[in-house]
């Protein structure tokens, strides 16, 4: 690892007036699970480490029956997995966190470091995509919202700016007739990243699927919107056709990089088939059967 | 440079250190506590855990200067003097390691278990441990001493 200077501003806006200083140089650590990592390899060698450790503030999280559950950028995995509200409030985010790695880099690795560091075979994204989550973000000109299916650009890369701080996640209510269910595809070992993972989220209606969403990991050089998948099956009462045939239009929309978790082809097979999974576990906890 | 204080098992330290020295490098060559094992470097084996502020870390991936003014763990600390921590009693007593080297890791790791769940069945011994890497064991032998600390059994 090459040397660098660490600061640990007390204050958000001090963090702020340390990224506009250093600017392209600087990169902000929290968990510091992934830029560590980056760093060591020296894919990652920022002159500046600016801490977000001491802004402890960041680390709430809170639920309002009109605005949802709000979730500060540094909770850890660990955090959301064990929090009563989150799983309360979103099993699905609870249930992605706790399939995540291992326990010591639960303890570590933030929601905010998972959302800004936009590795595509992560597990939050994919849940928080189909949460309908927003990213808060703060920065010198004052706090922007971004619906988190705009928000990945690219290959680890997103909206945010460089003198930007991923502050908050919000997650809209859920209607009580909602089922959701988080897969991840683990051939080799359980703290492996995905050879394909999918989140999903059902609310029926009088048997029908009255809303859907479906996200997936590790499947494009992004986190990804299955949006066809959704619309095929907005409104239809769910069977194991309507879902056959849903679950197969997710082989257009994946582009996966082939690596030792599988072939490109191996995962788009295997998208299909972890859609289907998941829609139909995601139906049954909302009450529903696949006739 | 950095002026870093914290409590390593229990005992007040202050040190100077380079911005980027590694939380593991730290322990070992800074300490002298060498309990805490550099394995994988990334992350995954567990060889190095320590506990942070009581919580399971990987202290290959943590910076020194990120411990500031918290509460570190190592095996070194668990011991009363003479007397083994029952977790480390019980890795002895029902053969819970062979060459050692993850033994630290595995321990600290289950310390950690057993605080925050004094109880464990056996799938949550799997699912917080399996991320410590034991090459020898087959791990069987890991988690009957986890239960037998836990069920606070001396001796098979």
């Amino acid at each position: 690892m090459n040397p660098f200077t660490y600061t640990e501003p007390a204050t958000i806006e001090e963090a702020l007036a340390a990224l506009t200083r250093y600017g392209d140089e600087a990169k902000l650590i929290a968990g510091g699970t992934g830029l560590v990592n980056l760093m060591k390899q020296r894919l990652v060698n920022p002159g500046y480490l600016v801490s977000l450790r001491r802004l402890s503030a960041l680390a709430n999280v809170s639920i309002d029956r009109d605005r949802g559950l709000r979730i500060g950028a540094l909770c850890t995995h660990h955090a959301l997995e064990t929090s009563p509200i989150v799983r309360q409030h979103a099993p699905l985010l609870a249930e992605a966190a706790r399939r995540v790695a291992t326990i010591r880099i639960r303890t570590m690795a933030t929601l905010g470091g998972a959302v800004a560091h936009a590795d595509p075979n992560q597990d939050l994204p994919p849940a928080l995509i189909a949460l309908d989550a927003r990213v808060k973000l703060r920065g010198p000109k004052g706090e922007r919202e971004v619906a988190i299916d705009q928000f990945f650009t690219g290959y680890y890369e997103t909206l945010t700016q460089p003198d930007e701080i991923v502050t908050e996640i919000a997650i809209p209510p859920s209607p009580s007739t909602n089922g959701s269910a988080y897969l991840k595809f683990l051939p080799q070992t359980a703290d492996d990243y995905a050879t394909v993972s999918v989140a999903a989220r059902v609310s029926l209606n009088q048997g029908a699927i009255s809303d859907v969403r479906v996200a997936l990991g590790a499947a494009a050089s992004t986190p990804l919107r299955a949006k066809a998948v959704e619309d095929a099956l907005r409104g239809r009462v769910p069977t194991r056709t309507t879902l056959d045939e849903a679950a197969a239009l997710v082989a257009g929309i994946v582009d996966p990089l082939a690596d030792f978790r599988g072939s490109a082809e191996y995962k788009r097979d295997m998208a299909i088939v972890f859609v289907r999974r998941a829609l139909t576990d995601a139906i049954a906890g909302a009450g529903g059967a696949v006739a | 440079m950095k002026s870093i204080r914290m409590r390593v098992n229990g005992q007040p330290v202050e040190r100077e250190v380079p911005d980027h020295r590694l939380l593991v490098d730290f322990i070992r060559y800074d300490l002298g506590l060498t309990g805490a094992k550099e394995g994988c470097s990334v992350g995954v084996c567990g060889a190095c855990t320590v506990l942070l502020n009581g919580q399971p870390v990987s202290s290959c991936l943590a910076l020194a200067v990120m411990a500031d003014g918290g509460e570190v763990t190592t095996i070194e600390g668990l011991a009363e003097g003479e007397r083994l921590h029952p977790l480390q009693q019980a890795f002895i007593d029902y053969g819970g390691f062979q060459c050692g080297i993850c033994t630290p890791g595995q321990i600290m790791a289950s310390k950690a278990l057993l605080d925050a769940n004094p109880h464990p069945s056996a799938e949550q011994i799997k699912e917080w441990m399996m991320g410590n890497l034991c090459r020898c064991t087959g791990y069987y032998k890991i988690i009957e001493a986890i239960q037998a600390a836990a069920a606070g059994k001396t001796g098979p």
